[in-house]
């Protein structure tokens, strides 16, 4: 070892000139506190503050936990028939919730008043649907140009035909109002959220355009939709429109909720999209023009890429709360998944003092599911992106 | 590699001017940034464009791409005259390359992928064509083995030697640099400047706003100084550097030539 080795930078430090010798080899950080107690004192009880909350967050699960699953599980009633299985009996005095009117009412609640002989169509539907999300949502997936050829135009198609019915082929037609239950909670979901994203994409760039007609016209739908309740769209769609054109022309009921759904949610992308654009820097643009691309090469390959990226959480957002919202289309006769719950209430089969609640809890446990699904879903891409191009 | 040779030179002017600004004006709003610009440039000549910053000399190149636009006077690129035609403004943005302080490189795109997306959708060259013309610029500006990388994971000068393989992918007539080493560390500056020495050999047009006295010396054939929006002096290198006419521009070298 040389001298230089030997003496450490704090005593060569004390001379007016320093060269160093030899590198300094790097050193593993010092060890952290380590174990349960370590990180326990360091996320949970690091001051008073954080104390108080620790606190104030245990005592609510302490009481709020323990009396959901006794409900939900313990004193839950999973066989029976009818009202007497969840009614209070001598051996069992508490009842929790009443699975066995679920699983009784399960595929009014899933099909509504779908003939059912023809439910099968609706079961494909459902496996054609989940083989498109998932093979969307599968970045990796092989052959990923035949899929969205697949999901925007073999799908659509196919649900069409297979709902609707379409006697040539011996499927004889099933009307709109048949229709229920989360058959039509997923299609009105599906339709809005697919719809949804590509107009609210035109419209945020119909806002930024450089054309006044273009961007008054966005500026006003936009607005207008957004200064509006949903609730208003659906009475303008389902009771207004009748008024205005010949009963022939009449469209649809729910195919007029769907209309209105979807360009509502539209409005509101609007604005999420064109958060997006506007974060994207002026350079991009100009590298852009820069090297030759026109206005919608730009957008296509260097804009909305980048801009889509950054919104992806509060599309995911905005996308949950549609979900949620399709609830809505109720309101105007429209029997989607929480209306047959609703309906399901009512059955004298079935009266007891836990039936609406259980329904509700139900309802609660498949909203949740899907939206934590989707919210999961997003954070994934999310990160799968942000590993993609680490800057 | 088997490309056609014409490829990877500069391509021919049609006309023996590349640019001709003939009483250009500009005015953001009520400020006057352009005043009455007229500059020739012809073929294989490199410009170097200098002045204190807020000059207009910016503004001015960016006028030649029509990423700016002029209000009076008129700018002819190589025979064809920027109006607000959109066809012919693309017609020049094809041909005009431009580096830009910031690179402007796109981010979510690979390297190559940066490279190619022009000349496919732009010059509708197919993709292997375009991916091996690419390889043969990165090469040329020495760092192919970045091919595969995104733009964010490489170091600002290797980032501004992509922007300008990029820029050269799509066979420009004319290159305008917009402070291309501003925006860099000085360890990074060279490597920078010595791609650009290089294509000036090659005999491409070239207009440069820069502050790197020493390059302009090397590689200009006239040296434009501007201030206030006005061309104050327009000389070869020598004679800009060691005999100064106008007040301004003395003030001006002194305060960058210590």
């Amino acid at each position: 070892m040389s001298d230089i080795a030997t003496t450490t930078d704090a005593e060569l430090m004390e001379g007016p000139a320093f060269v160093r010798g030899q590198p300094l080899a790097p050193l593993p950080p010092p060890i952290k506190e380590g174990g349960a107690v370590g990180w326990m004192r360091k996320n949970l009880f690091s001051g008073v503050l954080n104390i108080a909350l620790t606190i104030v967050c245990a005592a609510l699960i302490v009481w709020i936990v323990p009396p959901l699953i006794k409900f939900l599980v313990i004193d839950a009633v999973w066989n029976g028939s009818g009202r007497a299985d969840c009614l209070q009996q001598p051996g069992q005095p508490e009842i929790g919730a009443c699975w066995a009117y679920v699983f009784d009412k399960i595929s009014f609640f899933t099909y509504g008043f779908y003939p059912i002989g023809e439910r099968w169509r609706v079961d494909v539907f459902f496996a054609l649907l989940t083989i498109g999300v998932g093979w969307m949502a599968w970045l990796n997936a092989p052959r990923r140009d035949i899929c969205m050829i697949y999901f925007f135009i073999v799908l659509p198609a196919a649900s069409l035909i297979l709902l609707l019915g379409w006697p040539p082929i011996g499927l004889p037609k099933v009307a709109t109002t048949q229709w229920g239950g989360v058959l039509v909670t997923v299609v009105v979901a599906s339709v809005g959220i697919v719809f949804s994203l590509p107009i609210g994409i035109v419209l945020a760039l119909g806002r930024r355009s450089k054309m006044p007609a273009v961007r008054l016209f966005s500026v006003m739908f936009i607005e207008f939709v957004r200064g509006v309740p949903l609730i208003t769209v659906l009475f303008m769609a389902s009771v207004m429109l009748p008024l205005f054109v010949p009963d022939t022309w009449s469209p649809d009921k729910l195919l007029r909720a769907l209309v209105g759904v979807s360009l509502f949610a539209a409005a509101y992308m609007a604005e999420v999209v064109r958060a997006g654009l506007q974060a994207i820097p002026k350079g991009q643009f100009e590298g852009a023009m820069a090297v030759g691309l026109g206005y919608w090469q730009t957008m296509r390959f260097i804009v909305l890429p980048q801009a889509l990226k950054i919104t992806i959480p509060n599309i995911v957002n905005t996308t949950i709360g549609l979900f949620k919202d399709t609830t809505l289309v109720f309101i105007v006769g429209i029997f989607d998944f929480l209306m047959t719950v609703e309906a399901g209430r009512g059955d004298p089969a079935w009266a007891t003092p836990v039936t609406s609640t259980t329904g509700y809890a139900f309802a609660a446990i498949f909203y949740l599911v899907f939206c934590y699904g989707m919210s999961r879903y997003a954070r994934f891409v999310e990160a799968r992106l942000a590993a993609g191009d680490r800057r | 590699m088997a490309l056609a040779n014409s490829a990877l030179k500069p391509a021919p002017l049609k006309t023996g001017v590349a640019v001709d600004m003939i009483g250009v004006h500009k005015w953001y709003g009520d400020f006057h940034v352009l005043r009455d610009i007229n500059l020739r440039v012809t073929k294989s000549e490199r410009i170097v464009i200098c002045g204190p910053s807020g000059s207009g000399k910016s503004t001015m190149i960016r006028c030649i791409n029509r990423l700016e636009e002029h209000q009076k006077g008129s700018i002819i690129v190589d025979g064809t005259e920027l109006a607000n035609d959109l066809k012919k403004i693309d017609e020049v943005r094809r041909d005009v390359g431009m580096v830009f302080q910031h690179f402007n490189l796109f981010p979510h795109l690979t390297v190559l992928e940066n490279l190619t997306l022009a000349p496919i959708w732009v010059r509708k060259q197919p993709k292997k064509e375009a991916e091996e013309i690419a390889m043969h610029y990165l090469q040329r500006v020495k760092i192919p083995e970045q091919a595969g990388k995104f733009p964010g994971q490489l170091s600002g000068g290797q980032q501004q030697r992509v922007a300008i393989a990029r820029a050269l992918c799509m066979n420009p007539k004319i290159m305008l640099f917009d402070e291309p080493t501003s925006a860099l560390d000085p360890e990074m500056v060279k490597e920078v400047l010595d791609t650009m020495v290089q294509l000036a050999e090659d005999g491409m047009t070239m207009l440069c706003v820069t502050h790197e006295m020493s390059f302009a010396r090397q590689v200009a054939n006239r040296i434009v100084f501007m201030d206030e929006g006005q061309i104050v002096e327009v000389n070869e290198p020598k004679a800009f550097f060691d005999n100064p006419q106008h007040e301004r521009t003395r003030l001006f070298l002194s305060q960058i030539l210590h």
